[in-house]
């Protein structure tokens, strides 16, 4: 018999989006951060920001508000701006206030944790730009403090699986985004690679989803098919969008109980095709088919896993409430 | 820091005797502090403001900007209760409490206490907080008041009186609990060769007695405590509790009322509930029975309730006993169910409505503390000593235009402890809440939150006014 407490639609849905938030908030600092170091190995004319905040599908509130993208304006954006939802700074408040409202759901631990991080973003405004590389470090580990404290001091239970469905899913769309914005970028360089700043450009890429050493011991010279390959298709590489849905997968099937390979809801259904694509994707095929399209159709994909999980999960109660009364 | 210099003044203080000698059961604790070097304690209390900001220990300040947090600031002198003095509280507050109970159980059936003569009939017809709905009702074990949190204050005679009964929804044990916490592991050493009775094992107690109410058989009864969400002043306690009982934590929007029951709304579809400790007050608890506007509670669940397929603590209908002018006769409950004396007193308390006493009052605006009859928490309250020319004439008329709704007291000189004012001891008012658990018996927690007055001369404790809290210490 099973003797797990019931997990509340309501307490769900927080905790999900809890983790996704700091999933969210890692990468952005990361790309940020990683972004600084890479704008001190390229010439002026080559410095670029506005590529990271197509990166983080923010690119239209951010013309909105700003009139060019400089170093200044889009840190300020995209680390502590609180009218961007997706700012470190935002992402962090939402993590902590979706931790408020679950706090006897995870431990003390995790929320001291998520609340001291808080603390940090909030009392950083106005801090010097020689200090950034490493405010943005912290942040960064931070948050994998975070993973770690919530994977040794919480219960593996169905609240614990919806955190890791959450921080997976997050971290497949962001790696997708960040695919997406750079192959196009350098692409018009491929046919020349051997400049330094080709390879220097294609390092930060792999940088930004902390791969650039793990591609190294897998594939050693930087590559552009290589390293769409690990990015995409590695199955051992915990940022790579296969390994990132196919641990979701194992989230999901967890909540739900149903065997590996079977579906019972929605949401499961989408997330099993959406892995077997990737499991039984090449490399060649999806460059000569069109990279673009094939990351479009993630996204789309992704998006339509998240629909699901409200109707099927999160929401369920409006769905309950409709039948009794 | 030192305590020679500390001015023990007119009052009653918790720690010096009127000479400034230590009062004996005191003694120990004032040699542990002072034996500290220079700087220390106050690095202590740096330390303890830090880690109370850290564990998030916070409440909401209404008014201020949504999700505004303020930490409830925590003195580290301890306020310290010999065993023998804590003996006779813990006597009577029991003693109280089931007087209190009984006297709940009767309005809502037969009213012998009315019909004997000794509450006027009129006195229960015009509380606002007495509910037909209730009427005829039999909670389980006949238990109305399942939590109590009785707000005592020690008088310049060195005397406790019973303030005010809180039988409603109280809060602050959760800061019991942390102030607690935050002692042992700022200042360990404070505790040292001293026996000072722990108060960790309230959750439990607290879960003991919500599962003893359950309505029907169940090996272990789904218990839930039901909150109005984080923007509540008191979420961080009802998270904090939720989570020491190990129960769900849920707002009104989770549950569901069938003809069967109340059902929670899950991951994997409806979940039956036995027993709700709500934090909502009666008015917002089920907009079909109470107020029609609620958006915290749940519609349905008073008819639930009512035909016994959920139990709620407290009972709704409670708060009929938390009427200032109903306490007033809670002497004469005692009396009468229990056949003994009150151990500990009320407060005298003038009822405006008899004309001998509003005259009194009347004449006597400044001298007294004026509350009226329905509001808790320091609000809807004159204290005259303090008060202007305008704010008396203002509660004269009030007083006049309503006499039902208004009681008067003498000004207290509430005790006062040591308290650490920038970088010296200065006396402050406190007053004292201990908690009462009452399922298959009655259970005193060992302690109770010392509420602190932090401005020099203010007798007023309230969270929302500039209090602060001590963590309290019973000795074995």
């Amino acid at each position: 018999m099973n003797h797990a407490k019931p997990l509340l639609s309501r307490v769900a849905d927080s905790i999900y989006w809890m983790a996704r938030y700091i999933e969210r908030a890692e990468n952005v600092a990361r790309f940020i951060g990683v972004n600084l170091h890479l704008m001190l190995d390229l010439p002026s004319e080559e410095k670029q920001w506005q590529p990271i905040v197509d990166t983080t599908g923010d690119a239209r509130v951010f013309l909105e508000r700003y009139a060019k993208a400089t170093q200044d304006s889009v840190i300020e954006f995209l680390a502590r701006d609180p009218r961007n939802p997706n700012s470190v700074y935002s992402c962090i408040r939402a993590a902590r206030e979706n931790a408020r409202s679950v706090r006897e759901i995870i431990s003390s631990e995790m929320w001291e944790q998520v609340n001291a991080l808080y603390l940090q973003v909030r009392d950083s405004q106005g801090l010097a730009a020689d200090a950034l590389p490493s405010y943005f470090y912290e942040v960064r580990m931070a948050c994998d403090q975070f993973q770690g404290v919530t994977d040794s001091t919480m219960t593996h239970n169905e609240a614990w699986h919806f955190i890791g469905l959450g921080r997976c899913l997050e971290r497949a769309d962001k790696t997708t985004r960040l695919l997406d914005v750079k192959y196009f970028i350098l692409l018009p360089s491929l046919s020349d690679v051997g400049t330094p700043y080709d390879e220097v450009q294609w390092a930060a890429v792999l940088k930004s989803v902390s791969g650039f050493e793990m591609y190294r011991k897998r594939h050693g010279r930087i590559s552009p098919p290589r390293l769409v390959e690990f990015l995409l298709f590695d199955n051992e590489f915990p940022r790579a969008v296969r390994y990132s849905i196919g641990r979701a997968d194992r989230f999901l099937h967890a909540i739900t109980g149903t065997p590996a390979g079977t579906f019972s809801c929605s949401t499961e259904q989408r997330l099993g095709m959406l892995k077997s694509n990737l499991d039984y994707g090449r490399v060649e095929d999806t460059v000569a088919a069109g990279l673009h399209e094939f990351l479009d159709g993630l996204q789309v994909k992704m998006n339509r896993i998240d629909e699901c999980l409200l109707r099927d999960f999160f929401a369920q109660w409006a769905a309950a409430a409709g039948a009794v009364i | 820091m030192r305590f020679t210099s500390y001015d023990p003044g007119e009052f009653y203080d918790e720690m010096f005797e009127p000479g400034g000698s230590p009062r004996p059961h005191a003694q120990l604790l004032i040699d542990t502090v002072e034996s500290l070097s220079d700087g220390q304690l106050l690095r202590y209390q740096r330390g303890a403001d830090r880690l109370l900001l850290q564990m998030g220990i916070t409440f909401n300040v209404y008014g201020d900007s949504a999700g505004a947090e303020r930490i409830f600031p925590f003195d580290l002198v301890p306020r310290i209760l010999a065993s023998q003095e804590w003996q006779r509280i813990d006597k009577g507050l029991r003693q109280r409490i089931h007087a209190l109970n009984e006297f709940i159980d009767d309005i809502y059936h037969d009213q012998h206490i009315l019909r004997d003569g000794v509450i006027p009939a009129e006195v229960i017809r015009s509380a606002a907080s007495f509910r037909p709905q209730c009427a005829g009702l039999n909670p389980p074990r006949k238990v109305w008041c399942h939590i109590t949190g009785t707000d005592l204050v020690r008088d310049r005679d060195g005397q406790f009186y019973v303030l005010e009964d809180n039988l409603r929804v109280p809060s602050g044990v959760s800061y019991v609990l942390e102030n607690r916490e935050v002692l042992k592991r700022i200042f360990p050493k404070v505790f040292e060769g001293l026996a000072v009775r722990p108060v960790n094992e309230y959750p439990s107690r607290l879960l003991e007695t919500l599962e003893s109410i359950a309505p029907r058989y169940a090996e272990t009864p789904r218990v839930v405590l039901l909150t109005p969400g984080i923007y509540n002043s008191a979420y961080f306690e009802h998270s904090f509790l939720a989570q020491q009982m190990g129960v769900q934590l849920v707002e009104g929007r989770d549950l569901t009322v069938t003809h069967e029951g109340v059902f929670m709304r899950t991951t994997k579809g409806l979940e039956r509930v036995d027993v709700i400790y709500r934090r909502i007050d009666d008015d917002f608890l089920d907009p079909e029975a109470f107020r029609a506007d609620s958006l915290l509670g749940v519609p349905g669940l008073m008819a639930a309730y009512k035909s016994g397929r959920v139990s709620l603590a407290n009972a709704p209908g409670n708060g009929v006993a938390d009427d200032k002018v109903v306490y007033a006769y809670v002497p004469d409950m005692i009396r009468y169910y229990e056949g003994e004396e009150p151990i500990i007193p009320n407060v005298p308390t003038y009822l405006c409505w008899r004309d001998a006493d509003r005259q009194h009052v009347l004449a006597n605006l400044e001298k007294l503390v004026v509350k009226s009859a329905n509001e808790s928490g320091g609000y809807g309250m004159l204290v005259g000593p303090y008060s202007t020319q305008e704010q008396r004439e203002d509660f004269a008329a009030k007083i006049a235009a309503n006499p039902r709704n208004f009681i008067a007291q003498p000004t207290l000189g509430l005790s006062r402890v040591p308290t650490i004012i920038d970088d010296h001891f200065e006396g402050r008012h406190v007053d004292l809440r201990p908690y009462v658990l009452y399922g298959k018996e009655i259970f005193v927690l060992p302690g109770g939150l010392t509420r602190v007055a932090l401005r020099r001369g203010s007798l007023v404790v309230n969270s929302s006014q500039g209090g602060g809290s001590k963590d309290t210490w019973v000795l074995a």
